[in-house]
């Protein structure tokens, strides 16, 4: 049944991705295609992976963005432009068009825990799916002629043979910097919840009225490195230097 | 958007198939005639290979039954139902009129009906998806079922010029509607060509209260499904030469071919000026169809 659960599932299950911490080093981009071609549904195939004209099936990407405040310049360090890493995969929207415009039913969101998720014994491969999502979060594996999308590694978060700190999601689990949390946003009371309400979490494209259950947390506002540069101790100054530092001190002025 | 050949043959001749089936459903032309016999074939045959062309494009055309499960919710599922729901008064409709020279008018308009709601729905598909801006107005569905019945009365038209009774009022209507989905095509590509975007790099980042964004890098080196399928570009200029080869052949150039048919009357000449009519209005709306996929800008291309 690809119409949406007639109630709004009280457990929503997502992610919660800082925007300030993300390095973009895309080490949950390839966990995520490692998990995930050995795991849930189809293989994730590549096309001419040696080739010329590779490409291949990703259900997690990051972009690098770069933001210019309004008069601001773009010179390096210096300027006000900054670098945001954007990782990007599926929002588990509360109204995901993706679940609605599915001809055979094969595109669900659960009434459980919120994930959408696509049965790929009964896709056909038409595509409709992506074209209806704005996040681009589906792509079709070309090999399988099916849709794949994240599963929010539905097989790990409920997996009681890995060791607890292992159930969530593989970019989760695999991030060195810590930018991407996982936990239930239906719940206020949750880690997710609280750092969404402190750090003012945001929705990708709220004006497509898809209600995404994924947050994004903004970049903090940026220091220069200009009014940092006074907090840095001169390297002449030998001030507060004690015992054979400060004999030694002493000594080389007096010569 | 790609255009997906699949895709565009599909909705040209289906949309083609179901404007006869209209014509053909209103009692338009006399059920004892040959020409009306073919029309009946003709009208069968383009929805048919309109419907086969679109299962080019699935991934798994096996299990393409699945996809009438859903008509709650998807206009997609809704097209496949009424495509094959129509396919019954329509064939009864057929065989009344080959193996009994008969019309009969609740088939008929049952069958007129089946039509009008399957290019509706074929329409809605795109009309519905809030992602692509372009397509997102009631001026889509408009058009196509303009252009199905345009192209349905033309061929029309050409069944019935044998007979000068009924070709008339049909060439009449041919003209009108060819009008009709000339203005709404223009109005429509004049909306596409001013909108304001729904969405932007500000709005699908959320880093809009920094400043302006711009991609800096893609996240990967070379395409991939979302870019060759959502972010087909078409050149500018082709663009414009291409809309007036759509407008000039699919509208202007059947209309002047049926203003001079109705003035030659009923004759040779006339049949095939009507012929060739039919021909250079569905290169126009092939052309048509291409540009609605070519020039269609999706959301997801905020990201890239």
């Amino acid at each position: 049944m690809t119409s949406l659960p007639q109630h709004r599932t009280a457990k929503k299950l997502g992610l919660v991705i800082d925007l300030d911490v993300c390095v973009g080093c895309h080490a949950c981009v390839i966990s995520c295609k490692e998990w995930n071609t050995g795991a849930y549904g189809n293989a994730l195939s590549d096309q001419h992976p040696y080739g010329e004209d590779v490409s291949g099936t990703f259900l997690n990407r990051v972009h690098s963005f770069e933001v210019v405040p309004e008069g601001g310049q773009v010179i390096g360090e210096a300027g006000d432009a900054r670098v945001v890493h954007f990782p990007k995969s599926c929002l588990h929207c509360e109204d995901a068009p993706c679940v609605t415009v599915c001809p055979t039913g094969a595109s669900y969101k659960r009434a459980e825990d919120g994930i959408v998720l696509v049965d790929e014994d009964t896709c056909i491969g038409c595509g409709l799916c992506a074209w209806s999502c704005a996040y681009g979060a589906r792509e079709m594996d070309l090999a399988a002629g099916v849709m794949k999308k994240c599963t929010l590694c539905v097989d790990r978060i409920y997996n009681e043979t890995l060791q607890q700190e292992d159930r969530v999601p593989s970019c989760v689990r695999t991030c060195p910097a810590n930018a991407r949390h996982y936990g239930d946003l239906g719940d206020p009371a949750s880690d997710v919840s609280v750092m969404v309400a402190e750090r003012g979490g945001f929705d990708l494209m709220p004006e497509q009225e898809t209600r995404p259950t994924n947050k994004y947390l903004p970049p903090r506002p940026r220091t220069s490195l200009a009014s940092a540069a006074p907090m840095i101790p001169l390297a002449e100054n030998t001030e507060g230097a004690r015992g054979f530092f400060a004999w030694l001190d002493k000594t080389l002025d007096r010569i | 958007m790609h255009p997906a050949y699949s895709i565009i043959i599909f909705t040209t001749l289906s949309g083609l198939g179901y404007g006869l089936a209209v014509i053909l459903g209103l009692g338009f032309l006399d059920p004892s005639a040959l020409p009306t016999k073919i029309a009946y074939l003709t009208a069968l045959a383009l929805i048919g290979m309109g419907l086969l062309s679109s299962l080019l494009h699935l991934g798994n055309p096996q299990r393409a039954w699945r996809a009438l499960s859903q008509w709650r919710s998807s206009w997609l599922s809704r097209e496949g139902v009424m495509a094959i729901a129509t396919f019954v008064p329509l064939v009864l409709s057929a065989a009344l009129c080959l193996f009994a020279d008969r019309y009969d008018t609740v088939l008929g308009l049952i069958s007129v009906l089946g039509a009008l709601v399957t290019v509706y729905s074929t329409s809605m598909i795109y009309a519905s998806l809030k992602t692509v801006d372009s397509w997102h107005t009631h001026l889509t569905p408009l058009c196509f079922l303009l252009f199905s019945l345009a192209g349905g009365l033309l061929l029309g038209s050409l069944f019935a010029s044998f007979d000068a009774q009924r070709g008339l009022p049909l060439q009449l209507l041919a003209l009108l509607f060819l009008l009709f989905a000339l203005v709404a095509k223009m109005v429509w590509r004049k909306r596409a060509r001013t909108l304001i975007a729904t969405s932007t790099p500000e709005s699908a980042t959320g880093l809009g209260s920094i400043g302006k964004v711009r991609l800096l890098e893609r996240p990967h080196a070379l395409d991939n499904y979302l870019t060759r399928e959502m972010g087909f570009r078409v050149a500018r200029k082709h663009a414009s030469k291409l809309w007036l080869i759509a407008f000039v052949s699919g509208a202007i150039l059947p209309i002047i071919a049926l203003l001079i048919a109705m003035s030659i009357g009923e004759s040779v000449v006339s049949i095939a000026l009507l012929a060739i009519a039919i021909l250079l209005h569905l290169l126009g709306v092939f052309v048509e169809r291409w540009l609605f996929f070519a020039e269609a800008k999706h959301a997801v291309m905020n990201y890239y």
